[in-house]
């Protein structure tokens, strides 16, 4: 448990949390390497099946992080990030996965230590709920069982 | 005269007719049934039996009806249309009418969401207003709704139940309009306490001459308490409370509120008695049977005329 | 559409639990629409298998696959080229569908993802309504376009009944009365007398009553 270092997946929107994020760099504000940032336009991009590759893939936790309610660049892609954050944490329940794994959180563009601490506490909380059970049974080495998006609208049988 | 229905006798004799209602028991316990028809022995020209009400399994309505034939009482049977289909229905007016049951009320049912068994699946091939159309067609035609002659056809005195107190009240005269025209030979309305609005449904029955047409018997429920009074406003749909009857209710102590309920439902029937198009009284009296030949007497009722 | 919900994720365990191979088949048409089985809701499914095996110590290989729908014999066919990869077949179309890869594929097991609900119409994104139960015989024309066979909860054709209250239904109040409905369109439309005229007995034969149904258009066969 003590040399256990997550892997964790951040949705960061463009115009808030990602700018948050660069803030904290340029305030020189550290925040934990664990944490892997994606670039959204809008937290509204995000969806359930995100959460859930991230997890598949091998993270052991994953946010979203998108602007203060009320202020989204996009009217209101942060609340429906919320809510699907939320049903992605029920989703989780129900196949006996910790809620907790994943999160949804708002900042402004300006709030570099919010996103630093943020990144902090979610890195601690990952790290007290010890490694994703999914991938403790299986070596870390094995790739995820196989899974192919195949024959698509318009594809004729061979 | 169409029938040999009892009600009929009294009605068309220009009388004011009085029926009352029983609830069969939830089990099969017809001394039950039997001790609640005694009380009203001399008191009622017809007595109702409920069907499953409030979608909660009763004996069913015909036994019931049967024993209380048995008993040289008339019996009202009450069908519901979520029950049962368009042939358990006429199997069960055949199997009525051969044990001299003579009349009955056509309703479409309470929703079984509100019973005991919300897992059921509802039936309700026919409404109400097509019971009252086939159960009519029986008597005239002789004919099964599918149109093949019956045996000896039922000929049964049809009554239907009015609500002049569901939404839309703009509708309440039109729906009543469309079960006479249906077929409907009486009519018993749910239980008045807002006369005011029961008065005004009146005016607009009579502008239309239906109280020409069907014998219309106004509703009346005693309240046993000011408890039974705001849970009937709050909680029951389609039911009209207002506050002065609650606070009537409520006014007089605990152990009098019985007493005033009383009053106030013989205080309505006298009331009714002067609108004109009043045919007779509906007294449903709950649990509570025993206080029905009090109410026929205290409104001059009593004695029942006899044929 | 025909909405569906996803089925409880237990439930969906419990048929997968024995096989380790599977095709997850997503239909592109009415499960799209109401989120329940479209290829964002199979990827999210597929996730959720995998990572349940995976949290047991075992592997289940899904292959995903969404079809532009389930219910046409020439679509469900492209899955030829995916069938003997896997044990079993987990579809998220709704019955037709999973009925159709079931009679294609006869030696393989085919379980249902999700269960089928009714034919609907959207409210609004996220909210679906019943609107049609098939009967086979459509009145729409005479009540102003709101079918009490699906809308009245005791499917009334000569409502309403006494315990509509304030426009709802009594047994929800967030179900509209189906009635009051008509009653006020038939208004707008200056439509009141038609309100009067009974609506006869219904003949149920042209509805499921009838037996299971089929068409038959002799120019197209």
């Amino acid at each position: 448990m003590e040399d256990f270092e997550p892997l964790i997946v951040a949705f960061c929107c463009h115009y808030c949390a990602y700018t948050a994020a660069d803030m904290a760099g340029s305030m020189r504000l550290s925040y934990p390497a664990n944490i892997k940032i994606i670039r959204v336009p809008c937290t509204g991009k995000v969806d359930v099946l995100h959460l859930m590759r991230a997890l598949l893939k091998g993270a052991d936790g994953a946010y979203v992080a998108g602007c203060l309610d009320g202020d989204c660049h996009f009217k209101n892609g942060n609340r429906k990030a919320a809510r699907r954050v939320a049903s992605a944490k029920r989703l989780l329940s129900e196949i006996g996965l910790e809620p907790e794994r994943v999160e949804m959180f708002t900042m402004s563009a300006g709030m570099g230590e919010r996103f630093s601490q943020i990144a902090l506490e979610f890195t601690d909380r990952i790290r007290k709920l010890g490694p994703n059970p999914v991938h403790s049974n299986t070596k870390k080495a094995d790739p995820p069982a196989t899974n192919r998006q195949t024959v698509q609208k318009g594809d004729r049988p061979t | 005269m169409v029938t040999e229905s009892a009600l009929e006798k009294v009605l068309a004799a220009g009388h004011l007719a009085v029926t009352s209602e029983c609830g069969p028991p939830r089990g099969a316990v017809p001394e039950k049934i039997q001790e609640k028809a005694e009380l009203l022995r001399g008191y009622a020209d017809g007595i109702n039996v409920t069907d499953n009400q409030t979608a909660m399994v009763r004996m069913c309505s015909l036994a019931a009806c049967i024993y209380i034939r048995q008993m040289g009482l008339h019996p009202i049977l009450q069908m519901v249309t979520r029950d049962r289909n368009r042939l358990a229905m006429q199997s069960d007016i055949l199997g009525a009418y051969a044990h001299g049951i003579h009349t009955m009320l056509c309703l479409s049912g309470d929703h079984p969401y509100f019973g005991d068994h919300p897992m059921a699946a509802n039936v309700y091939d026919l409404d109400s207003i097509q019971l009252i159309q086939m159960v009519r067609g029986m008597r005239d035609q002789g004919r099964f709704q599918g149109g093949d002659e019956i045996l000896n056809a039922p000929k049964m005195f049809i009554g239907a139940a009015a609500n002049p107190f569901a939404d839309p009240f703009e509708l309440r005269v039109a729906r009543l309009a469309k079960k006479i025209k249906a077929g409907a030979d009486f009519i018993q309305t749910q239980c008045i306490y807002n006369l005011e609005k029961f008065e005004r449904w009146m005016a607009g029955v009579r502008e239309r001459g239906l109280h020409k047409k069907a014998y219309i018997l106004a509703g009346i429920t005693p309240m046993k308490s000011a408890g039974m009074a705001r849970y009937m406003k709050n909680k029951v749909p389609g039911m009209d409370v207002p506050d002065e009857v609650v606070n009537r209710m409520a006014g007089v102590s605990k152990e009098n509120q019985a007493k005033e309920g009383i009053k106030i439902a013989v205080e309505t029937i006298e009331r009714l008695k002067t609108v004109e198009g009043v045919m007779g009284f509906h007294i449903m009296a709950i649990e509570w049977e025993q206080m029905v030949p009090e109410i026929v007497e205290s409104a001059g009722l009593y004695p029942r005329p006899q044929f | 559409m025909i909405t569906a919900v996803r089925k409880p994720m237990e439930e969906i365990l419990e048929f997968v639990l024995p096989y380790k191979r599977i095709l997850l088949v997503g239909c592109n048409e009415c499960v799209t629409v109401c989120a329940a089985g479209g290829r964002k809701e199979v990827g999210i499914l597929s996730s959720a298998l995998q990572m349940a095996f995976m949290k047991q110590g075992k592997t289940l290989d899904v292959r995903e696959v969404t079809l532009e729908r389930q219910c046409d014999p020439e679509y469900v066919e492209q899955l030829v080229t995916e069938i003997d990869r896997v044990d079993a077949v987990l579809s998220m179309a709704c019955g037709c569908g999973v009925q159709e890869i079931a009679r294609r594929f006869k030696d393989k097991a085919v379980f249902p993802a999700v269960n089928t609900q009714f034919m609907g119409a959207s409210e609004r994104h996220g909210v679906w309504v019943e609107r049609c139960q098939g009967c086979g015989d459509c009145i729409l024309g005479i009540t102003g376009g709101i079918c009490p066979v699906a809308r009245c909860s005791k499917r009334l054709l000569n409502g309403p009944c006494g315990g509509s209250t304030n426009g709802k239904c009594e047994i929800n109040p967030e179900v509209d009365c189906a009635w009051q409905l008509i009653w006020d369109r038939l208004k707008m439309l200056g439509l009141e007398k038609r309100y009067e005229e009974i609506v006869s007995a219904k003949d149920w034969r042209t509805s499921r009553d009838g037996g299971p149904r089929r068409i038959i258009r002799e120019d197209l066969e």
